[in-house]
């Protein structure tokens, strides 16, 4: 009966429903009104893509990749190379395949996989740091593989390794919304003068 | 599923289902038992075999990933000079305890000499560490990767016997 009332009460409201799964539509930042705080608004709001455990995990603060939701080191223990592939001898497909494949053993309900299995090269590391530092290192042709904003869109919107965080196989939760709707918001804080958000008090 | 695969140099017809692990496979289908089960998730690699000379969990593998890609088990490691060269490193320290984890331990160590012929300790250990061993040999895995990498220097060299 509960549960009833909760989706007749969801129902009500109609599309003004953002899920917290749910990434923000950009048209819902059109009544922000400075373009610099509309621009760091989208941006925030990508971030919470960019800082998901299922991105996070894949950038970490060295060389080792984490796991899970709480972002525990990668067992068995791992330190990739510079290019951000396994030691000599021990590549990232060794174990990880081309697809996410299941296990039949609990609790791993899956071992993810991906055709370009890697870890994002050291200068693109984001474990630790805050929104506005991920913000400044991403849109950093010196840190960010030498990309203009319109390669980082490409790559951000389009890039199936990227889009494996909203595919990420049984037994782990998604990335909030779609790829297309991450490109969205990304295309749009390009599109605004590609402000970076200022940091929160608990940030400093 | 009919599949053609490369294993040990011969080429096998299987009829498996596409997802079924290489392991099982090799083991339950085309006969080859020395390669290991240990946990089914990538955690212990007493399932490694080779796949054209890399390193690969075999619990996990789908056949279906495998294509025409050449195949290497425990079973014909001794075929190359670094697996007669581990061979003969296990045998001088007596590297094995009850040997269950021991297939995929030199399966993994050939892949980590193809790749360096000199490992230092710290390589060893950042490639052995996703093998485990439950005896504890962890120490005379570690000398004997050293000393099969000598022997193949000195017969690299001229200065072996
Ligand atoms: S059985 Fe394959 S890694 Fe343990
Ligand atoms: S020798 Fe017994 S598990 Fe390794």
């Amino acid at each position: 009966m509960m549960c009833r009332s909760i989706l007749v009460m969801i129902a009500a409201l109609g599309t003004s429903v953002t899920l917290a799964a749910d990434l923000r539509p950009v048209s819902t930042f059109k009544k922000i009104s400075n373009r610099t705080e509309r621009s760091a608004a989208l941006f925030t709001e990508a971030a919470r893509v960019l800082e998901h455990p299922r991105c996070l995990n894949c950038h970490p603060a060295d060389r080792t990749p984490t796991q899970g939701d709480d972002l525990h080191p990668h067992n068995p223990p791992i330190r990739a190379d510079e290019e951000g592939h396994g030691p000599p001898g021990l590549p990232c497909n060794t174990c990880h395949q081309v697809q996410n494949t299941p296990t039949n053993v609990t609790p791993i309900e899956s071992i993810p996989g991906h055709a370009h299995w890697m870890l994002a090269p050291p200068s693109m590391s984001w474990q630790g740091l805050t929104t506005r530092q991920i913000c400044e290192q991403v849109k950093d042709p010196a840190r960010n593989g030498k990309r203009t904003l319109e390669k980082i869109h490409e790559h951000l919107a389009l890039d199936t390794l990227v889009g494996w965080a909203w595919n990420p196989g049984a037994g782990r939760a998604a990335a909030p919304g779609t790829q297309k709707a991450f490109g969205e918001l990304i295309a749009a804080w390009i599109a605004t003068g590609a402000a970076c958000p200022a940091d929160r008090p608990a940030d400093r | 599923m009919p599949y053609s695969i490369n294993v040990n140099g011969a080429v096998r017809e299987v009829d498996v289902d596409a997802d079924t692990p290489m392991l099982w496979v090799l083991r339950d289908v085309v006969g080859l038992t020395g390669t290991k089960y240990g946990c089914g998730v990538a955690m212990c690699g007493a399932c490694t075999i080779h796949v054209d000379g890399k390193a690969r969990r075999a619990c996990f593998t789908p056949v279906s990933n495998v294509g025409s890609a050449q195949i290497r088990t425990i079973e014909t490691l001794h075929e190359t000079a670094v697996g007669q060269a581990l061979q003969r490193a296990w045998r001088e320290l007596d590297v094995v305890q009850c040997g269950y984890c021991q297939s995929g331990q030199l399966m993994s160590a050939a892949a980590l000499l193809e790749a360096n012929p000199r490992p230092s300790d710290d390589d060893i250990d950042m490639v052995m560490a996703g093998n485990i061993c439950r005896c504890g040999t962890y120490g005379r895995i570690r000398a004997g990767i050293h000393l099969a990498a000598r022997y193949l220097n000195e017969s690299t060299t001229g200065s072996g016997q």
